[in-house]
């Protein structure tokens, strides 16, 4: 076995690697750019070798750099991760003419598919299904409903140089595919210059499903199930789950099969992924093929059992596979929730900045139920603006659907991401979606269901009155806490009472409080009780509690008179008063967020650095607008609400005086 | 009998309504809870005890003698805080616009006297319209009397004020001269001359609100200490700071039982301080990290938020904290900063609170605004404000340790008991680049060479060694195990006992 092999990547896919490496005895070798020297992956290899500036295409995707890393080090193997170096062919041919094994598919592969039109007749060579059309030119209406006729109903017709929806039609009969192939022709060449048109089957209720193969230099390939990526926002996946809850097992035999014979038609070895989109009779197209290990592999793993990255490094290694088609065997399910340093709420802009808190749900794995947490950050890094913003891959197995969605649920609230904006409240709003739930998704699932982004969740009736159950009782908890400081009057301490009237999401609950040992009965004035049983103790930041029968976890922040709780996509002001200060608070007056100045005007008296914004561009809240060096420190002023710049005032290399106007708003 | 004891029901309804429902809606209508509803909120149920609920006013003038409610405007008693002994004033607006009586006075200082007799906080809700003009000078009389006590309780028992709606005029000087004022946002104004007379005198058009707003008072003048949305806010926060401070001067800070382990680590804290040392970090994170359940209690947060000042816990006991803030102009000191500190440090001193003292400190601001306006005596006051302080006092070096303001910075030669380091710090005269400019002023056009000169004098001087290798830092910690290395330092200065020379009292320069 290799003694030594380098991994040519960054962030948690260069972790997961060195974890496999490490359990089979291999040294590792990281690489890390002057963004990356205090990274995880960094820490954990065994060496680590300087590669450039921040940007990847200084440091990461620098051929030569790797190349130097590699020979410095004598790392006998490189582990390419995704992204980055994973299918580039020259980078193959670089490592193979040095005599460095490269783990992942021979050159010849990487070159077939990474064309999308060789990489789709080889497809149809070797018998696997790809979404029919016809891919000549098309003179006329009149040859377009001959070919849509052919292709059968619905079918898109294209612009070859299209982009952006524009110049694509939908037709369901000839009429449609007349005007259409009219009105795209005409739409391409206005906005591309260029009218060829071409007819491709449309798919109806598409599903992103895909095929994890391992095939060895030995002439074997096996299938490992599939992968179901639907649920994807602006075509980067969000949720992936195996197996699919789509497939029937003739289905996912047959999509196997041909995944393989694709694999075998361009001597493949290594892992790789046949992707293929899925109708709604799940009749399969071929899409393309990643010549790489996939983010998303790890749902792959938790129900094969099978290390993806250790069979990897064997393949190139030379070895022969161990397991046999016959020996893989689905069990459970599995869930992937990638954990994006996006902001949902400021329509999932990238964040930056300091990790100040990154607490992952704890590892474990018993017979019926499995958390993975696959992460290259730790709490006070720096996230980045240079690399992807994907922080973690958290994953949960359980033995069905249901289950892994519960464990998924669980697992996402008592995660703790701070400092940065992040995409947790929106996961755990997915995993409660009803449609999630049922399994019947699309890839337009986010964009159908979501249309306007996300604004956080709206809890039901149920769930408001566990969270209300539970934060009386901590409430309380806290509160007799606070009647226990020293230096109180003999004799006459406060008795903190058991009337509560607990405000979430603007519905008000009066209960009463019956606490013994063991935990809080918590009446609602409708006579109904919910038992709340927890170890929580004021301070923590994190609340495991049983309400009635239901688990429930809490991140937990006292405010005045309550707490911010955050729990199921949901973030919420809980208030607690006793019965009066509910009454007198009832009293106090609504307040309208104040109208705040269109201006940006300079906060201290500094030298404007940058200007990050353009005179006319749409910000979010929280965007960096400029950046001002003052006392020889940047500052970044950023938009304090959602907004269009008007003007621009100031330019980079300006000297203001405080209050200065540097930019306007519409 | 029964007639006897009816009558007192009878008596107390009537004082109880105060001026009467319609005033009652009217206050109401304004956002505003009235003097009695304030008190239930601001302490424990049915704790309050209250006095003189029959004084009545004796003004005979203008027809006053026809209406002579119950309680003149204002009431006054006793209460408790999570158990802990209060006094309490709530100026009634209900009740001739709250004005300021003769009487009304009188109330208000018989709970002062009390207050500074048996040792425990005062605190006023502030809530009218000024002097009662029909009482003319007798009034003014009142007014001075409790500014008086308010001098003579300072330092003794902490005082608090809460405006909760207008104090304008004579009326500004009493909430002046205690410990903290808090605001309510849109319904509280100060000012010592209001919008007419302002422009009667300078032509000035201004509101109220701009004149003497929360706003303006927390972020302009730092008259005030907070502001908060509304009435049950105010009073709730006024509850929680309670909490954190002794009852008076001769009482150790309260004790909170508390469940965070002092030991804690915060691995994240090795790499706060970012590799560019021209990049700003938030200083609010070190304190969240430092202080039991990341309870921090921050005054005066909005003004000279380049120093941070406010209270948390350190296993279960208050201590007090000020901390250079880098995000904001660098953390540098200047006048508004200085000011801010050196109260909040006297306030701590004059209360046995032990105070913690974070710096990362590049120097004065400089400038001629700042000249002009006397930063060296600004400057000064917090120099003099840690030099006699004679509680516990430990420091923790976090980065920049520049010039004077190193000095200032609760450093150990003004008495500091702890004074650590991380190994992030650099204490020097000035940064490298100044330093080398004055030192190597003839090498000046040769870039390569400056660089060279920089980079030397980085090595030798931007470390916490050389302070280390004198005495001046008594341990470079690592920054991880911060916590536990000033939980211990403060417990292990519990019996510290240090007096200054006696004197009538000291001439800070103000």
């Amino acid at each position: 076995m290799f003694k030594k092999i380098l991994i040519a990547n960054r962030g948690e896919i260069a972790c997961r690697v060195i974890k496999s490496a490490q359990k089979m005895g291999i040294k590792t070798v990281a690489i890390y750019s002057d963004a990356d020297r205090n990274a995880l992956h960094v820490k954990m290899a065994d060496e680590a070798v300087h590669i450039g500036p921040p940007p990847a295409n200084e440091s990461y995707i620098v051929i030569e750099n790797v190349m130097k890393a590699i020979r410095e080090t004598g790392a006998e193997a490189v582990h390419p991760g995704y992204g980055f170096l994973s299918e580039n062919s020259k980078f193959a041919e670089a490592l193979s003419a040095e005599g460095v094994a490269f783990i992942g598919p021979p050159v010849g592969a990487i070159e077939k598919m990474g064309d999308k039109i060789t990489s789709k007749k080889i497809a149809m060579d070797a018998g696997v299904s790809t979404v029919p059309g016809y891919m000549g030119l098309i003179a006329d209406a009149d040859e377009a409903v001959k070919i849509s006729n052919e292709i059968g109903y619905p079918v898109m017709l294209k612009a070859s140089a299209g982009g952006g929806g524009k110049g694509m039609r939908i037709a369901w009969n000839d009429t449609e595919a007349r005007e259409g192939f009219q009105s795209s022709k005409n739409e391409a060449a206005k906005s591309f210059g260029d009218d060829r048109i071409f007819i491709e089957k449309f798919v109806t209720q598409p599903r992103h499903i895909e095929i994890q193969v391992l095939a060895d230099s030995h002439g074997n390939c096996i299938y490992l199930g599939e992968r179901e990526c639907s649920i994807q926002r602006r075509n980067q996946k969000v949720i992936e789950e195996a197996p699919s809850p789509f497939l029937d097992e003739a289905t996912r035999k047959a999509m196997g099969e041909e995944a393989c014979s694709l694999a075998s038609a361009v001597d493949y070895t290594s892992a790789g992924t046949v992707e293929f989109i899925v109708d709604g009779d799940r009749n399969f197209y071929f899409l393309e093929m990643n010549t790489r290990l996939q983010v998303e592999h790890p749902v792959t793993e938790l129900i094969t059992g099978v290390d993806l990255v250790e069979q990897m490094i064997c393949v190139a290694y030379g070895e022969k596979l161990k397991i046999a088609q016959e020996d893989v065997k689905l069990n459970g399910w599995a869930l992937e929730s990638r954990l994006y340093a996006e902001d949902p709420y400021r329509n999932f802009l990238p964040s930056i900045g300091r990790l100040t808190r990154y607490r992952p749900p704890s590892e474990e794995a018993s017979e019926t139920h499995a958390v993975r947490n696959d992460t290259g950050v730790f709490e006070g890094g720096e996230i980045s603006m240079f690399y992807d913003p994907m922080i973690a891959k958290l994953c949960t197995w359980g033995t069905d659907r249901a289950s892994v969605l519960e464990h998924m649920r669980v697992a996402l609230d008592s995660f703790e991401v701070e400092g940065i904006g992040h995409n947790l409240p929106f996961l755990s709003a997915v995993m409660d979606h009803p449609k999630f739930i049922s399994g019947n998704m699309t890839t337009a699932f986010i964009e159908e269901e979501y249309p306007d982004g996300f604004e956080g969740v709206t809890l039901d009736e149920s769930a408001l009155r566990q969270i209300a159950a539970a934060a009386t009782a901590m409430f309380r908890v806290a509160e007799i806490r606070r009647a226990r400081l020293s230096g109180r009057m003999d004799n006459h301490y406060r008795t903190v009472g058991d009337n509560w009237v607990t405000q979430v999401q603007g519905q008000n609950f009066a209960v009463t409080i019956d606490a013994d040992k063991t935990g809080t009965d918590v009446k609602f004035d409708d006579g109904t009780v919910l038992r709340v049983m927890s170890d929580w103790l004021p301070g923590q930041r994190l609340a495991t509690l049983t309400v009635g029968d239901t688990k429930v976890v809490l991140k937990v922040e006292k405010i005045t008179n309550g707490f911010r709780l955050r729990s199921r996509g949901a973030d919420m002001n809980v208030k607690v008063y006793n019965p009066r200060q509910a009454e007198l608070a009832a009293l106090m007056p609504e307040k309208i967020a104040p109208d705040t100045s269109k201006f940006l005007l300079c906060p201290m008296p500094g030298l404007i650095v940058s200007v990050n914004v353009a005179e006319g561009e749409e910000v979010q809240e929280g965007q960096a607008l400029c950046t001002v060096e003052a006392m020889k420190m940047e500052n970044i002023l950023r938009a304090e609400r959602k907004g269009v710049v008007a003007k621009i005032e100031a330019a980079a290399g300006d000297s203001l005086k405080v209050d200065e106007v540097i930019m306007t708003f519409e | 009998m029964t007639n006897i004891l009816q009558e007192l029901e009878d008596r107390r309804d009537v004082a109880r309504i105060g001026g009467g429902q319609r005033r009652i809606d009217a206050q109401h209508a304004k956002g505003k809870l009235t003097a009695r509803e304030r008190l239930d909120l601001l302490l424990d149920e049915g704790s309050f005890e209250e006095f003189d609920m029959f004084v009545a006013h004796r003004c005979v003038e203008f027809g006053m003698e026809e209406n002579r409610p119950s309680g003149d405007g204002v009431i006054t008693g006793w209460g408790t805080i999570n158990g802990r002994m209060v006094y309490v004033y709530s100026q009634d607006f209900t009740v001739f616009g709250g004005s300021l009586s003769e009487t009304h006075a009188q109330k208000i200082c018989k709970i002062m006297d009390m207050a500074i007799q048996n040792g425990a906080p005062i605190i006023g809700l502030n809530d009218s319209g000024g002097a009662r003009i029909q009482e003319g000078v007798a009034s003014l009389a009142g007014y001075a009397e409790v500014f008086q006590r308010n001098i003579m309780a300072s330092g003794v028992v902490p005082q608090i004020s809460v405006i909760m709606g207008p104090c304008a005029g004579g009326a500004v000087y009493s909430p002046a001269i205690t410990d903290f004022i808090f605001m309510v946002k849109d319904s509280s104004y100060m000012f010592v001359t209001g919008p007419d007379v302002v422009k009667t005198v300078t032509n000035e058009v201004v509101t109220a609100e701009e004149l003497g707003g929360a706003s303006t008072h927390t972020k302009k003048s730092s008259v005030a200490d907070g502001a908060f949305e509304n009435d049950v806010e105010a009073l709730a926060e006024v509850r929680r700071l309670v909490d954190f401070l002794p009852l008076h001067n001769r009482e150790k800070p309260p004790v909170r039982p508390f469940y965070d382990n002092p030991a804690r680590v915060e691995n994240s804290l090795d790499t706060l301080i970012p590799d560019n040392p021209n990049q700003p970090y938030d200083m609010k994170e070190l304190i969240n990290k430092l202080g039991d359940e990341g309870d921090f209690y921050e005054i005066q947060e909005d003004f000279a938020a380049n120093i941070l000042t406010g209270f948390i816990r350190l296993e279960g006991s208050t201590v007090g904290v000020v901390a250079n803030q880098p995000t904001v102009l660098a953390g540098c000191l200047d006048i508004d900063a200085s000011r801010k500190a050196a109260r909040f440090v006297r306030f701590c001193d004059a209360f046995e609170i032990p105070i913690l003292t974070l710096v990362d400190v590049p120097g004065f601001l400089p400038g001629t605004s700042q000249e002009y306006g006397g930063v060296i005596k600004h400057g000064a006051k917090l120099l003099f404000a840690y030099g006699e302080a004679t509680v516990p006092k430990v420091t923790v070096i976090t980065r920049k340790a520049y010039g004077g303001a190193y000095d200032v910075m609760a450093s150990k030669h003004l008495r500091g008991d702890f004074n650590y380091a991380w190994p992030t710090a650099e204490i020097a005269v000035m940064g490298a680049k100044g330093a080398v400019e004055i030192l190597y002023r003839n090498e000046l056009d040769d870039p390569e060479k400056i660089a060279a000169r920089v980079a030397d004098y980085e090595k030798r001087f931007a470390n916490p060694f050389v302070a280390a290798e004198k005495g001046f830092i008594d341990e470079v910690i690592l920054p991880h195990s911060t916590r536990r290395r000033v939980c211990r330092a403060f417990a292990s200065l519990r019996g510290k006992s240090l007096q200054n020379p006696w004197k009538k009292h000291d001439n800070i320069p103000l």
